[in-house]
């Protein structure tokens, strides 16, 4: 039995524990609703420029269509855009994308295909370096960036897309977590070379409207892809951050209350063995005076 | 016939407005536009210039770096790479898009290379219109 200095100690220190983790916990339920606010702001931004691009993408394919649209022609070679957070204790949130990539990669690595990685955030860079350390070609460190901006995101489309336009890769996935609530976010990968789009889901009216175009619709075709490549990261930066901060929260409030029962037991074991002191000692003092 | 129509201005990181206008001029890829309610449905790509609505309530400016517009009979969305409305784009605000411009421009290839100057000059304009001048 642990005597009662250790026992004393050991329930100050989980004490602090728990401080720390009520105060991460805090401090991501406040990032949370800024990130989620963020989220929703560029939401709009988003959802128009998928509906335009969509309605363009459809109406001009064939064989004059940028590659960025209609891809190389071949699927040989994949590049796997990996996004996770720069920092830990955020329960499962970088194991999940990290698990759904090397699935995907050796899926792919199984059929044929050669599979490259570009990963972004720390965490995940570290998860997938030992299997995958070969395949890795770029790492981009977010850590320095306290709000991820439409800059960032464009930084990253336009390394992705210089690489592309070099025959570097054939068809990119981008892999994150889509926020759906504070204790759930779904790992998800998505295509954004060549470019895929969402079935518009109330788009009959839509696509019936023709448009005049300006300057010509391949032009417009040309220069909005690369927005859109920068669009679709930028939506899963955003995503991935309000992801991030939600699996924090919950699981430093899990930390806290496993840190609150951990302490009740303690304490009761320490009372405990308290008090089997004071009872040994009374049993010394009482057979000391009947052995007088 | 409507006199307002929808106005939406977004950019990635917000929404700038939304609200019913009479008119909205835009600066286009080819040539300023002004888009006024049962305009034909047209998109256009914008070059850096600045974007001038006219509603009921009054009048608003916003400067845009670029992007596209989307004109349909009853509404006109903007949707900007970077856009803020012009009494918050002070000399800094500016310097920032001309050095971002000439960045773009020192790894520019040769296909996009006079797409690049003429976001410069695009820039510079849109500046001189706004009072305030390019350094270099």
């Amino acid at each position: 039995m642990p005597n009662l200095k250790d026992l004393k100690n050991r329930i100050e220190s989980v004490k602090s524990t728990r401080k720390i983790t009520k105060a991460m916990q805090m401090v991501a339920a406040a990032k949370l609703r800024r990130a989620q606010e963020a989220a929703e702001a560029g939401r709009p931004y988003a959802e128009r420029f998928n509906a335009v691009l969509g309605g363009l993408a459809a109406s001009s394919g064939g064989d004059s269509a940028p590659k960025l649209l209609s891809g190389t022609g071949s699927d040989q070679v994949h590049m796997l855009v990996v996004m996770t957070a720069e920092r830990g204790l955020c329960g499962g949130f970088n194991s999940s994308i990290a698990k759904l990539a090397r699935a995907k990669a050796e899926e792919l690595i199984a059929s044929g295909k050669t599979v490259k990685m570009l990963t972004v955030g720390k965490k995940g860079r570290e998860q997938l370096k030992r299997d995958f350390g070969d395949q890795m070609v770029d790492h981009v460190d977010l850590s320095a960036v306290r709000n991820v901006g439409y800059d960032n995101a464009q930084a990253i489309a336009n390394d992705l897309i210089h690489r592309f336009n070099e025959g570097e890769f054939d068809v990119a996935t981008i892999f994150y977590n889509k926020f759906e609530s504070v204790i759930s976010q779904i790992p998800t990968a998505q295509q954004v070379i060549p470019a895929s789009f969402d079935a518009p889901a109330e788009g009959a009216e839509e696509v019936s409207t023709v448009y005049d175009y300006e300057p010509s619709e391949e032009g417009i075709l040309a220069t909005l892809l690369p927005s859109g490549v920068a669009t679709q990261v930028f939506t899963a930066l955003l995503e991935n951050g309000a992801s991030e901060q939600g699996a924090r929260m919950s699981a430093m409030d899990n930390a806290t209350r496993n840190a609150g029962d951990m302490i009740d037991k303690l304490t009761i074991q320490f009372n405990r063995s308290r008090q089997a002191v004071i009872t040994n000692e009374l049993i010394e003092i009482i057979s000391g005076a009947e052995a007088l | 016939m409507a006199d307002t129509m929808q106005f939406d201005l977004v950019s990635p990181e917000r929404s700038l407005a939304s609200l019913q206008a009479t008119a909205v001029q835009l600066p286009g890829a080819d040539g300023d536009l002004t888009a006024m309610p049962n305009h034909a449905p047209t998109i256009t790509t914008l070059r850096p210039g600045i974007v001038r609505v006219e509603s009921p309530e009054g009048n608003a400016e916003f400067a845009v770096t670029g992007g596209f517009a989307e004109v349909t009979a009853n509404g006109t969305s903007v949707l900007a790479e970077r856009a803020l409305p012009v009494s918050e784009v002070t000399q800094d605000v500016l310097d920032g898009f001309v050095s971002d411009a000439a960045a773009a421009s020192e790894n520019a290839t040769a296909e996009n290379l006079d797409e690049l100057a003429k976001r410069t000059v695009d820039i510079a304009a849109m500046a001189s219109e706004l009072g305030l001048s390019v350094k270099g």
